[in-house]
């Protein structure tokens, strides 16, 4: 419930948290990991964010009926990043990639007289 | 039945509004109440997010580029002041919670103002001036770099993700402010009591949230634009 006191010992200890992983996802950027780096990015954002609404949001000690909404929250925000991106990263799909052709046209070769696969 | 409504009413803490069966009850549907607005602030927020991460995967060479115009150890302090203010801003709500004065709850909520106004006067001062002096700011004298090459446009493309990004979050932080002021006020008149804080509690959710912003906003638009390639600002 809100009625809750938090013990001063964690609001510290989320702080301190907090502040580390700063540090760390500064320190991170400036490490060449490729993909991994947008990935250990958000990945430390999500951990804080989670840290601030648990503990200084007290979502940790909330009712079910408010976690239901934040949750109905955070996935209206997955939808809408989701089915965006869904649409705007397939828009530009061949029908057959090109890399497949020599798949296919190896499956089409007969093999001992009888074709293995008619596809279109 | 007369009765119990008089005997309510008679014993009944400040701050406690007479629709509500107990100050319980009043607390739930306070942070309810916020909650449900934040939400709609992370769709709002979430709109930006999910246009830039869109326009990021099209243009990614450009939005590095973008990327590296901006100063991490400006992004880096300001994460910190933001999160420095989280804890005021909590401690201001434990200081009533747990029934300390007026002078405590004051103290937190003004270092928490400071600490706003901390994080917005660097932004303006060391990164939007500087950028309005370096000519990368869109609509004031942006100036195409030749070292951007064909990138040009979506740099600049960038850089208005980057100032629409961090001014709504800056108005955001200027509400922010607004709100504290006047809980600053509240908490002088002793408005408020280890039974009756939720103006300070759901105020601090906002604060929470914005701050929850900024922790989004700081590795999408300093970091994750391959700075290893080049080790620093600019």
């Amino acid at each position: 419930m809100a009625e809750h006191v938090v013990p001063l010992k964690t609001y510290i200890g989320v702080f301190l948290s907090l502040m580390a992983l700063t540090a760390l996802t500064t320190g991170v950027a400036y490490i060449d990991l490729g993909a991994l780096n947008t990935v250990a990015a958000l990945t430390i954002a999500v951990v804080k964010m989670l840290l601030v609404v648990l503990y200084f949001m007290h979502a940790r000690y909330a009712t079910g009926l408010t976690r239901v909404v934040i949750i109905a929250g955070f996935f209206w925000l997955g939808i809408l990043i989701t089915f965006a991106l869904s649409d705007e990263l397939t828009r530009n799909w061949e029908i057959v990639p090109q890399a497949w052709g020599a798949i296919i046209a190896s499956l089409r070769a007969p093999v001992d007289g009888c074709p293995k696969w008619h596809g279109r | 039945m007369a009765d119990t409504v008089a005997h309510a009413h008679s014993a009944h803490p400040p701050g406690f509004a007479h629709q509500f069966e107990d100050i319980e009850q009043q607390r739930e549907a306070s942070t309810l109440g916020m909650w449900v607005f934040l939400v709609t602030e992370i769709l709002f927020f979430g709109g930006m997010f999910a246009s830039y991460t869109i326009y990021r995967s099209l243009h990614l060479p450009a939005f590095e580029t973008g990327s590296r115009l901006l100063e991490v150890k400006f992004g880096a302090i300001n994460t910190a002041v933001l999160i420095c203010s989280s804890l005021t801003m909590v401690l201001a709500i434990r200081a009533a919670q747990v029934g300390k004065g007026k002078a405590q709850i004051a103290f937190y909520l003004i270092l928490t103002m400071i600490l706003g106004a901390t994080f917005l006067g660097l932004k303006l001062r060391f990164e939007w001036y500087h950028d309005y002096i370096e000519h990368i700011v869109p609509g004031f004298g942006f100036e195409y770099r030749p070292e951007w090459g064909s990138l040009a446009p979506q740099v600049q493309m960038f850089m208005c993700f980057y100032f629409f990004m961090t001014g709504l979050h800056a108005l955001h932080m200027v509400a922010g402010i607004g709100v504290l002021s006047v809980l600053t006020i509240m908490a002088a008149r002793n408005r408020f009591s280890a039974e009756y804080y939720a103006p300070l509690d759901i105020s601090g959710l906002y604060w929470h949230f914005v701050d929850i912003v900024w922790i989004f906003l700081f590795p999408l638009l300093y970091l994750i634009g391959g700075r290893y390639a080049i080790g620093g600002g600019h």
